[in-house]
């Protein structure tokens, strides 16, 4: 089966998911995402790398933060952005996903940027525009339910290069709600491809998804055992509907035992980052003097996050 | 209706029950079998079918195979299926009651017995709602319903979490003796998902249903059918505990029967792929030791049947996300083709693969059906078992075109199908 997500010359023609993502391509987004962190911090912040182009961020499910990643990274690469929040009501309204993205590829849309409840979301708008012979129009996920989240992995990604230049000899230590997290299975992905020396995940059963090991991952119940050693620790959010349907009984007992505390931080490497992929909720998974503490480098994944951002619209627009 | 005297020559004449499989003549008179070999005293033959190059077999019975009437016309009509069951040399099935109303109602069942009988093609065996609605709550007047033609009893995939209701209702069921088809599934630990709980599901991020909702729904079963007596027909299995399960059952003496999808015989969940939504069935794809565990059962005979569990879906509904997506797919004319497949990468001689598909299911449904002895009735199926073709939507007459094997080449065509007697099908080949 070919690579949805590789055109013929297994160049990027969309971002679905890291997994099956060569090398090469990981290794040319993170490459072309750090001039773009330089451009941040100029005066004038836009290259014209998008002119023209339209961009719709299209999201089915809510969120604010992603949303203005995107269309911030649109922005600064000079590209027009449309924002639509479709959330549940127009499904309501009987318009089917592929019948909203038909109407969009009428306006001549270069660019979308989806985010949906269901895994598989992106995929299936990728399917579609193919089988409509518009190579020329690309898809980004920026989220499909449990599955993957790109973009996210990436920004992680290029976090950990920064802080630790080398996957080689790295212990990363991901903590949490892996069974909901379409972050970690995306940032899973991306460690095992670029050689991550080892990968833990740390969580209740209840958390974690069968045969998860499966994906090239260590699996550790207690916490304390799993942050030994670890040179990069990455928190996962707890939504709070998960002390719903006997997942967890507390989030008072989910901190105890797996919320980062500056105690078991100690016992990961002096110099571990902890990373985030927000928005945090703080006293549940991580412990404020965590979060605003010496590792913490949750802001730095913010800034690093649009450049990630802009370095795949760019080289995807470049495809 | 009088039926023209039909004498089929030269084919490889197979009838898995009484043990026939060699070159003979087929002599067909007045709707019936009037010969096997040799013809009856004064016969002649009004159309003469050569069927060289062919099998000879008894016309496939399929115990899963949904019209989507009434209701779901949209997804597919009486018609349209009918066609497509006589196209797969199917002559006999029997059609789940997971309609829109449900078949709990006599005069339901009453019309589609009608409506299915004067479009004159394979034979109609309405399974009747266990409970009113499929709501699991109250029981349908079986007695009623049996009378208007229904054979078996069957909640479909609909949701009965309350034992007591099974219970009573298995009781209600052997008190009369109505065979109750159930498909084990525990509705809380099925609750909300749409893939086996495994690696690809895990790596594709879809909520996941245990091998332990087959197990622990299929324990619950055996339990109850022994201790009420009712006949039990287990449907879908898609597990190796389950099968397991079943094999160890019937080794105690239970009197219970078992079928699975064809599409659970060749496929897993890792043909999902990228959220395949063609592979979005019920029960889920399971793993491919599960698979081939159900292989083993249905060598073994632990399963008895292979059935369609043909289910028609248009393509709107079938063009989501995979979980919001209808699950199903259409196998009506597959599981001729698919089961020859089986039976060739398996080594499963003929005979003993074509059972399945005839002979254990007419047992399965309690008629006289699913073979060729003198007197039966004549559904047969004439199949080309070497012509290849390739499963593209338009090779398919089913108004569902939804299947995980669209684009796959497979080996065995029909070449005509007889229902009664009377050639209900034959192939452009036949007929060119």
């Amino acid at each position: 089966m070919r690579n949805p997500q590789l055109n013929g010359d297994g160049q990027l023609q969309h971002l679905l998911t890291l997994e099956g993502l060569p090398v090469t391509v990981i290794d040319r987004i993170l490459d072309t995402a750090l001039p773009f962190v330089s451009i941040a911090e100029r005066d004038v912040k836009k290259v014209p790398l998008l002119r023209g182009k339209t961009v719709f961020n299209l999201f089915f499910e809510n969120s604010t933060r992603t949303r203005t990643t995107f269309e911030i990274a649109a922005k600064r690469l000079s590209a027009d952005v449309i924002n639509l929040n479709i959330g549940v009501s127009s499904t309501s309204k009987g318009e089917t996903l592929l019948d909203t993205i038909d109407n969009l590829v009428a306006m001549n849309a270069d660019m979308f940027v989806v985010r949906h409840a269901q895994s598989g979301a992106a995929h299936l708008i990728a399917q579609h525009l193919s089988a409509a012979d518009r190579p020329h129009i690309h898809v980004i996920n920026a989220g499909d339910g449990r599955h993957a989240h790109p973009t996210q992995g990436l920004l992680d990604l290029f976090t950990i290069r920064h802080y630790k230049k080398d996957f080689h000899g790295l212990t990363v230590a991901i903590v949490g709600d892996l069974l909901h997290s379409r972050v970690a299975r995306s940032l899973i992905h991306g460690l095992t491809t670029l050689g991550t020396t080892e990968v833990r995940v740390i969580g209740p059963q209840t958390l974690l998804p069968a045969a998860i090991e499966s994906m090239g991952v260590r699996v550790f119940h207690d916490m304390r055992a799993g942050l030994a050693g670890a040179d990069v620790v990455v928190m996962l959010r707890l939504q709070s509907e998960r002390m719903k349907g006997a997942l967890l009984p507390s989030a008072g007992e989910y901190f105890k035992h797996y919320g980062l505390t500056t105690e078991k931080l100690a016992l990961a490497k002096p110099d571990a980052i902890v990373m985030h992929p927000g928005p945090m909720n703080r006293g549940v998974e991580i412990d404020s003097a965590v979060a605003d503490g010496a590792h913490s480098v949750i802001l730095p994944q913010v800034t690093f996050g649009i450049a990630v951002r802009m370095a795949v619209m760019s080289m995807l627009a470049g495809n | 209706m009088t039926a023209t005297n039909v004498e089929i020559r030269n084919g490889r004449l197979i009838d898995p029950r009484h043990g026939v499989d060699g070159k003979a003549s087929l002599f067909v008179a007045a709707g019936r079998v009037a010969g096997v070999g040799s013809p009856p005293a004064g016969w002649r033959a009004g159309r003469i079918i050569d069927a060289a190059g062919c099998v000879v077999c008894p016309g496939l019975i399929d115990l899963a195979a949904r019209l989507r009437e009434p209701g779901f016309e949209y997804m597919a009509t009486l018609e349209s299926e009918m066609n497509a069951a006589i196209a797969g040399g199917v002559t006999s099935l029997a059609c789940p009651p997971d309609t829109d109303p449900s078949l709990d109602e006599p005069g339901l069942v009453e019309m589609l017995k009608y409506r299915a009988r004067s479009l004159n093609q394979a034979h109609v065996y309405p399974v009747g709602a266990l409970t009113v609605g499929l709501k699991g709550e109250n029981i349908t007047e079986m007695g009623e319903l049996a009378e208007a033609g229904c054979v078996a009893f069957s909640h479909a995939d609909a949701r009965l979490a309350d034992t007591q209701v099974l219970r009573r209702a298995l009781q209600y069921a052997a008190t009369f003796g109505y065979p109750v088809w159930l498909r084990p599934q525990d509705a809380y630990l099925a609750r909300g998902g749409v893939a086996h709980d495994g690696e690809v599901a895990t790596r594709l991020g879809l909520a996941a249903i245990p091998a332990s909702a087959e197990i622990i729904a299929l324990d619950m079963i055996l339990t109850l059918a022994q201790e009420t007596g009712a006949r039990v027909h287990i449907a879908r299995l898609s597990t190796r505990e389950g099968v397991a399960r079943v094999r160890e059952a019937k080794r105690a003496g239970l009197r219970l029967t078992c079928d699975v999808a064809i599409h659970h015989v060749h496929l897993c969940d890792i043909d999902i792929g990228w959220f395949d939504a063609q592979c979005h069935l019920v029960p889920p794809l399971r793993s491919a030791r599960d698979r081939d565990a159900l292989r083993a059962g249905l060598a073994d005979g632990t399963i008895d049947a292979i059935c369609s569990d043909h289910a028609p879906v248009d393509d709107d509904s079938k063009q989501l996300p995979f979980a919001e997506a209808e699950p199903g797919a259409i196998g009506l004319e597959l599981l001729l083709p698919l089961t020859l497949k089986w039976a060739h990468e398996a080594k499963i001689p003929l005979a003993a693969a074509l059972a399945r598909i005839t002979v254990e299911p007419a047992r399965v449904l309690g008629v006289d059906a699913g073979h060729l002895a003198a007197g039966a009735a004549a559904d047969v199926c004439i199949v080309a078992i070497d012509e290849a073709w390739t499963v593209t939507r338009d090779a398919l007459k089913s108004q569902g075109k939804n299947t995980p094997f669209l684009g796959l080449e497979l080996a065995g065509r029909v070449r005509y199908t007889l229902v009664d007697g009377q050639i209900v099908y034959q192939s452009d080949a036949a007929a060119g």
